[in-house]
């Protein structure tokens, strides 16, 4: 089907259809809205359908009947903004999550870092650490965490405080063992955590060399130069414009044929900056900065 | 209403499926009689067992004389083709009918979920929306055929007494009264007829 206008399709809701829903999108484009002016925080431009799930759910458990006094709500108390916020990022994350696009990092990737003296990685959009973690614990077996710098960027304030403490549930760790062999870590992955009632205390020397850091990729620009950028089933929630000022963020940070990697769905087929980047693994999804 | 009336009824622009246990045999039962000519796209969450990567985009290429792919995150929808959602992803159309994935948690202890896909796609089309569920031994896809239907599309639920599985036919019977109830040769004289309506000047 060709893509039509909106307005040329028949009325959503026309007839069968509930009178409130029909207002909905309009609510959500007025509570980012207000948000943006408030807060500061910019979802205007985060893709519909998943952003609309997000705070129906918020709607549902914090006790607000509909948008407007959320909007309401949100405006009057900074603590509640705080706890809708929670649901507008999406804290879903493990440890070597798709193993083998780790094992890609290390054979294709980090052979070539190795080359240089010393190395910024960028992983942007952490949420809570897992990735960054699992990072670090690659770069460790492969000699090179002690000459990197990783700047774990996340627009929650939360997330990033989860994260800077390395602690997580221990039965989701013990979930991911698998994962960290299937993506050929070379010890034994407790010997990274200290097992505490029930939680994995992260190794400490992991993060000497992390900043986590508060850093927009919808508002903020680029803070650094660096060799590789990951970032990861976080601009599936973007719109197409957001996802273009993601990837130009990107392709600003890294250094001459700089790498990057994304999430294992994720595409950069549709966006302007599609032959900026060669693909280095095309199914994991580990691309090459392209000069202009 | 028979199937003519139904059809008559409903200017479809696009249809979603979902299926769960025995729902790979079910759907290719279902699309394998297809005119090569049908022009609808057609979007389907089928659950699998596997975590990653499933082949079912190829399996049904080689059955199928549709166009067959895995939806890719803000790929315009194009007619004349068949859509899986990817293993590990929920599977959304925005309202400008472009496709989003996302990792959010599993809905139905299922991802990708055929309500997710259901909801979105009723806010996208409204009421020019088929919605089809097929066999399966969950719960999923009832909610998000009732939202088709509270807008105005056609959902169309498969014979409980001929699918595989009758638990996920019979819970959107239940939470719904879907326009059609029909075995996979009806559900396909459905889209046929839905196809031909839309084709016509």
């Amino acid at each position: 089907m060709p893509k039509k206008p909106h307005t040329l399709s028949p009325a959503p809701g026309h007839g069968a259809g509930d009178g409130a829903d029909d207002h909905q999108e309009a609510e959500l484009h007025l509570l980012m809205q207000a948000i943006y002016s408030q807060y500061s925080y910019d979802f205007r431009d985060y893709a519909g359908a998943s952003q609309k799930r997000r705070v129906i759910k918020a709607l549902a458990q914090l006790g607000y009947p509909t948008i407007p006094a959320l909007q309401a709500a949100v405006a009057q108390d900074p603590a509640v903004f705080m706890q809708l916020l929670q649901y507008l990022t999406i804290p879903v994350s493990e440890m070597f999550r798709d193993p083998l696009f780790f094992l890609a990092l290390r054979q294709q990737v980090m052979p070539v870092l190795r080359t240089y003296p010393s190395l910024k990685i960028w992983v942007a959009g952490c949420s809570t650490g897992e990735e960054v973690y699992s990072l670090a614990i690659l770069l460790k077996e492969e000699g090179l965490l002690d000459r990197t710098l990783i700047y774990a960027t996340d627009i929650n304030p939360k997330s990033l405080a989860k994260a800077r403490q390395g602690i997580f549930s221990l039965a989701s760790i013990q979930g991911h063992t698998a994962n960290y062999q299937a993506a050929g870590g070379q010890q034994a992955f407790s010997d990274y955590y200290t097992a505490a009632y029930n939680a994995a205390v992260f190794d400490k020397t992991l993060r000497d060399n992390i900043t986590f850091a508060d850093h927009s990729l919808a508002t903020d620009s680029v803070f650094s130069e660096t060799q590789l950028v990951l970032c990861r089933n976080v601009l599936i929630y973007f719109n197409k414009k957001l996802q273009d000022r993601a990837l130009g963020l990107f392709h600003e940070s890294l250094s001459h044929r700089g790498f990057m990697g994304l999430g294992s769905k994720e595409s950069i087929d549709f966006s302007a900056h599609a032959r900026r980047f060669e693909p280095l693994n095309r199914l994991e999804r580990i691309f090459r900065k392209l000069e202009a | 209403m028979n199937i003519q009336q139904v059809a008559a009824r409903h200017a479809v622009e696009a249809v979603v499926i979902g299926a769960s246990a025995g729902g790979v045999h079910a759907l290719l039962a279902l699309l394998s009689g297809l005119p090569e000519r049908f022009s609808l796209p057609i979007i389907a969450v089928l659950h699998l067992p596997q975590e990653r990567d499933s082949r079912l985009a190829d399996v049904f290429q080689q059955r199928l004389g549709m166009a067959v792919r895995e939806a890719t995150d803000k790929e315009a929808i194009a007619p004349s083709t068949l859509y899986f959602a990817g293993s590990g992803y929920h599977l959304s159309i925005e309202m400008d009918r472009t496709f989003s994935l996302s990792c959010e948690e599993p809905v139905n202890y299922s991802r990708p979920s055929i309500d997710v896909l259901m909801d979105s796609a009723a806010d996208a089309y409204g009421p020019s929306l088929a919605g089809v569920l097929l066999t399966g031994a969950n719960f999923d896809g009832a909610a998000g055929l009732a939202r088709i239907k509270q807008r105005g599309g056609l959902t169309a639920v498969q014979d409980p007494a001929e699918a595989q599985v009758a638990t996920m036919p019979q819970a959107a019977i239940r939470k719904l009264k879907p326009n059609l109830i029909l075995t996979l040769d009806g559900i396909r004289q459905l889209l046929i007829q839905l196809d031909l309506n839309h084709a016509k000047p």
